[in-house]
């Protein structure tokens, strides 16, 4: 199964929840946001959302930043 | 800062009117020391894609807490209606923040922003209920615009993003100020001290500054500077300076000189 996560491709044997996948890359959901094919993922519903093969994923958080790019 | 005179921007209620911004320091710990002595409450974040190899690694919330600080996500870096918008809802999930900072830029070499495309963001952003404060051009009539879409802080350059130029444009900023009905903060422009006195002097609400203090050779005492110079500057504001004159007009009494 084959997934895009920011931009770069990524394969799974089996399907798992959101939750599954941050927890396999070792991310605090607490600090990220999610969108799915371009629709975000509210966070109360990543243990029911299971990702799909071509899905495209957007995992982001919050870095320093201001007045400038 | 004088006590009953807080900033107001969307509701809520702010003692300092120097917002910062949490880009462009050495490291993690000099920023947190930095945006402590500038007295700000709120600070502007980014959004990006976290590091999947790597995503162990500090992050800006392990030392500027968003329950300490008003985080104020921003849009910096996107060029498309589409990516400022997404941007931001993608923000909004993560913490829930509504109070958001708007910028689409126009131009890579100078960060110019785009009038009409932030025009149009701002207008959805609005109506999904977010409040928005914006990033714009000297421009009193898109000021106006923003303004009438719904933005709740109005937020011109002074000069381009990290150009240290100061305020460049006294008579566009003072227009926007004198037309405003929501609060008016210079975003962009400042490189020191006497730069951030002379917008609050002209009567804005408020400064966003990040290079002048992140950059600085060194940012915790410029960032105190900071602190020290939007708050003289408002006092100067509301003290209301002198006229100006042409002529002398001398501070001791004229009659009983020992000549007369």
């Amino acid at each position: 199964m084959l997934v895009t996560i920011n931009g770069k491709i990524h394969n799974f044997k089996t399907s798992l929840s959101l939750e599954a996948l941050l927890k396999e890359f070792g991310i605090d959901h607490s600090k990220v946001a999610i969108e799915r094919n371009l629709e975000i993922v509210p966070k109360s519903t990543y243990d029911q959302i299971i990702i799909n093969d071509g899905d495209k994923l957007e995992i982001v958080y919050f870095i320093g930043g201001g007045a400038l790019s | 800062m004088i006590d009953d005179d807080p900033l107001f921007v969307a509701g809520r209620q702010f003692r300092s009117r120097l917002l910062v911004g949490t880009g462009k320091y050495k490291d993690f710990s000099e920023m947190a020391v930095a945006i402590k002595a500038s007295g700000a409450q709120i600070v502007t974040v980014a959004i990006r894609r976290i590091n999947l190899t790597d995503p162990t690694k500090p992050m800006l919330v392990d030392y500027i807490s968003p329950k300490d600080y008003i985080f104020l996500p921003n849009t910096a870096g996107c060029f498309t209606v589409d990516d400022a918008v997404r941007t931001l809802r993608l923000a909004r999930e993560i913490g829930g923040w509504n109070l958001v900072k708007l910028e689409v830029l126009g131009d890579q070499k100078s960060l110019y922003p785009n009038m009409i495309e932030t025009l149009k963001a701002a207008e959805i952003l609005i109506e999904d209920e977010f409040q928005v404060m914006v990033y714009c051009t000297d421009d009193p009539v898109f000021a106006k615009k923003l303004e009438n879409l719904g933005c709740c802080a109005i937020m011109p350059l002074g000069a381009p993003i990290g150009s240290g130029l100061g305020i460049q444009n006294y008579m566009n900023i003072r227009l926007i100020v004198e037309q405003a009905k929501v609060p008016v903060l210079i975003d962009a422009g400042v490189g020191t001290a006497s730069d951030a006195t002379i917008a609050m002097e002209l009567g804005c609400d408020g400064v966003l500054m990040n290079t002048a203090i992140a950059q600085a050779k060194n940012p915790i005492v410029m960032a105190n500077a900071m602190r020290l110079s939007v708050e003289a500057g408002r006092l100067a504001y509301l003290g209301g300076r002198i006229p100006k004159k042409f002529y002398t007009n001398p501070s001791s009494p004229v009659t009983g000189l020992i000549s007369e």
